[in-house]
């Protein structure tokens, strides 16, 4: 067995352990902790298809802005295991059917998929010269609708703030 | 064989991993002495004088102390969490200093050793990425503590240290696009022979600057740890050793900011008006390593100096500078070099 | 209103101009005036080392005298113990027994003398109140002590080195003052 081999194995093994980790505990803290090992592995796969950007920026942007915001508000509610709310039925079953959906839609993509086996280690596609171009000429217009979605959402966000102002003026 | 191709390499590596560490260690240490000593100056004091000849044994000493003190963890806090928080924020400190390129190469039995732990081709953004975890060892530690103050601290910390990434950020695009590289050895290998970055980029120096002062919790930034109304913020309820972790990693962060700085800004470990090819490559290695510690040092001073100078800002201030006027700022830093770029046509 | 001094100094609440604003250049005046601090001359004076000099009118811990014979002075008239505005002295006399005259230079003597330092304001009262020349405020001054007890001088804690016997020592005890009194 290669070195990559079982660095491969040893990160699928902390990625999945680490996502179950973080669905079973109670605590709400230490589930976004184990939400940020899980980013971490994922970031060395990344690592591991020769995609350091790709493994960066995940880091960068989820695992040190998104994931401090979730901590952050996890920390101001001071949730608790005990004070989670009841779960009833019919909110399960809408669970239940839409995590199915999401499985079955998975699924049928892999099915559809004609992939080659993942090379490691080679190939140019997470770099960041390839990723910019690749970016800006085929999917430019995507990629703008995001940043203008992006844009909305901040809009929307200063106009909250703004309003709370107004009130207790 | 796979590993045992690499099994020189890997050594070679490890004892860089050592020495860059341990020198890390060394530094940052002596820094708390520089900080006492620069304080004393700066108020007509003279600082810590008997601990050795002028005092040069008072770091031991402050690390014999934190480590003779009483442990005191608090009950009813979660004890993993609060153990691993000083350790965090010591191991995030740490973990930049892999990419900076302390020299060029040295040539040890007919083989080139390059003086980086790890060349990258994404180098300034894993620095970046480490700055936004660093985050984590003030928040979980602060938590854990089960403390309002220390809570508040690290809340405190947390928005203040992802308001100024932003602003961190898009200096960093300005200056990008000036390079054009993201490694820090290719950045520092351009200023060698062209001129140093901070000539393309003064206003993006500036902004990079007080942006570093927030990302390592300095004076005027400090209030994550504002004695008079957070008597003390997150590291309230440490003490012995995981409060010198605390107290320690801001060392070792002003430390590797001030290496971050001179490299992407200052030329890293060139030497002005100084051919190094000219000089045997080893030599050249020590006269940049020199180079590049006195930048650092210089840099070090400076926060220092700051420190001692400025009084902290208040938090709706600290909130307005970041997000009405160096975002703005670093916005318009960006755009100005870009329109240059583009009608100087490269 | 007139004013009664010309140290008074008008506030200015104008707000703040553009070079105000920047921030920035009194953030680099700031800077220059710690920078100029750092060479300038430390008042600092490195204790057990060196010793600041006092004034000669210093009045440091009390001593009890004794005469050129070495005898105590003291006849425990309790002068000082009435002067004493912080009521810091005892004292508890006794006659002087036959064969006792190398101790005492007079037929009383203080059988104990106490000086309660905390009590003490060093004002030198006493020192003044004296008739037989028996108590002198010397050079030095109180050394920290644990416990409060220890701040209570008694007699032996007081009084001056013999003359005859540690010669040495009541030079040191004496100090400069009481060597340029004794001339006069």
């Amino acid at each position: 067995m290669s070195l990559t081999t079982i660095l491969f194995i040893l990160l699928s093994l902390m990625s999945v352990g680490g996502a179950l980790m973080m669905l079973t505990t109670k605590n709400p803290v230490m589930s976004v902790i184990w939400l940020i090992v899980v980013f971490f592995s994922i970031s060395g796969h990344y690592v591991m298809l020769n995609a350091q950007f790709l493994a960066v920026v995940n880091i960068i942007v989820y695992a040190g802005a998104i994931m401090v915001l979730f901590l952050f508000v996890i920390m101001l509610m001071n949730l608790n295991s005990d004070t989670e709310p009841m779960r009833n039925y019919k909110m399960q079953m809408i669970g239940v059917v839409s995590g199915g959906c999401l499985l079955l839609i998975i699924l049928s993509a892999l099915k559809q998929l004609k992939a080659a086996p993942v090379q490691i280690a080679v190939g140019d596609q997470g770099l960041i010269h390839t990723l910019g171009k690749t970016l800006f000429t085929n999917y430019v217009v995507p990629f703008e609708v995001a940043s203008v979605l992006f844009l909305s959402a901040m809009v929307g966000a200063i106009l909250i703030g703004k309003k709370d102002e107004e009130n207790a003026v | 064989m796979f590993l045992a191709i690499d099994l020189l390499l890997l050594l070679e590596k490890l004892i860089l991993i050592i020495i860059v560490v341990m020198a890390t260690l060394g530094i940052a240490m002596y820094a708390t002495l520089g900080e006492r000593k620069v304080a004393a100056f700066m108020q007509d004091r003279r600082g810590p004088s008997r601990a050795g000849p002028g005092g040069i044994l008072q770091p031991l000493a402050d690390g014999i102390k934190l480590f003779f003190k009483e442990e005191i963890i608090p009950d009813f806090s979660s004890k993993w969490l609060f153990v691993m928080g000083p350790a965090l924020a010591m191991l995030t400190a740490i973990m930049s200093s892999a990419i900076i390129p302390w020299g060029d190469h040295i040539v040890i039995a007919g083989k080139n050793v390059p003086l980086v732990i790890a060349d990258v081709n994404i180098g300034i953004l894993y620095v970046f990425g480490v700055v936004s975890l660093g985050v984590y060892g003030i928040m979980f530690g602060a938590w854990a503590s089960n403390n309002k103050f220390s809570l508040i601290g690290a809340l405190r910390a947390a928005s203040q240290i992802i308001s100024y990434e932003l602003a961190l950020g898009i200096t960093l695009i300005a200056l990008l696009m000036v390079t054009g590289t993201l490694s820090l050895t290719e950045m520092v290998k351009q200023q060698q022979s062209g001129n140093w970055n901070i000539i393309y980029q003064p206003l993006g120096f500036f902004i990079f600057l007080v942006c570093a002062f927030a990302e390592c919790n300095r004076t005027p930034f400090d209030l994550p740890e504002a004695e008079n109304e957070l008597t003390g913020g997150y590291h309230l309820e440490y003490s012995s050793m995981k409060l010198g972790f605390y107290l320690f990693a801001e060392y070792i962060n002003m430390f590797i900011s001030s290496a971050v700085m001179a490299t992407l800004y200052f030329g890293g470990y060139d030497v002005p008006f100084l051919d190094e090819s000219l000089l045997s490559p080893n030599i050249a290695a020590l006269v940049g390593i020199v180079a590049l510690m006195i930048k650092i040092t210089a840099f070090i001073f400076f926060f220092m100096w700051v420190r001692w100078t400025v009084p902290r800002f208040r938090y709706d201030q600290l909130m307005n500078l970041g997000w009405k006027i160096l975002l703005p700022l670093a916005l318009f830093n960006m755009i100005v070099t870009g329109a240059v770029i583009l009608f100087l046509g490269k | 209103m007139q004013a009664l001094t010309n140290r008074l100094k008008h506030v200015d609440r104008r707000p703040m101009n553009l070079w105000e604003k920047i921030y920035i250049p009194a953030i680099v005046k700031g800077m220059a005036i710690t920078f100029a601090h750092m060479f300038k001359k430390k008042p600092t004076i490195n204790y057990p080392e060196v010793k600041r000099r006092f004034s000669p009118v210093f009045r440091g811990l009390q001593i009890l005298n004794r005469d050129a014979e070495g005898r105590e002075n003291c006849t425990a008239c309790g002068l000082c113990a009435v002067a004493c505005p912080a009521e810091a002295i005892t004292m508890e006399a006794a006659e002087r027994q036959p064969g006792e005259e190398h101790l005492y230079r007079e037929e009383k003597y203080a059988a104990r003398y106490e000086i309660n330092m905390l009590r003490c304001i060093f004002c030198g009262l006493c020192e003044e109140a004296c008739p037989k020349d028996a108590i002198y405020l010397s050079e030095t001054f109180a050394p920290a002590e644990f416990q409060r007890k220890q701040f209570v001088y008694k007699k032996q804690d007081l009084l001056i080195p013999h003359p005859i016997n540690e010669p040495e020592a009541y030079k040191k005890a004496l100090g400069n003052r009481a060597v340029k009194n004794s001339n006069n």
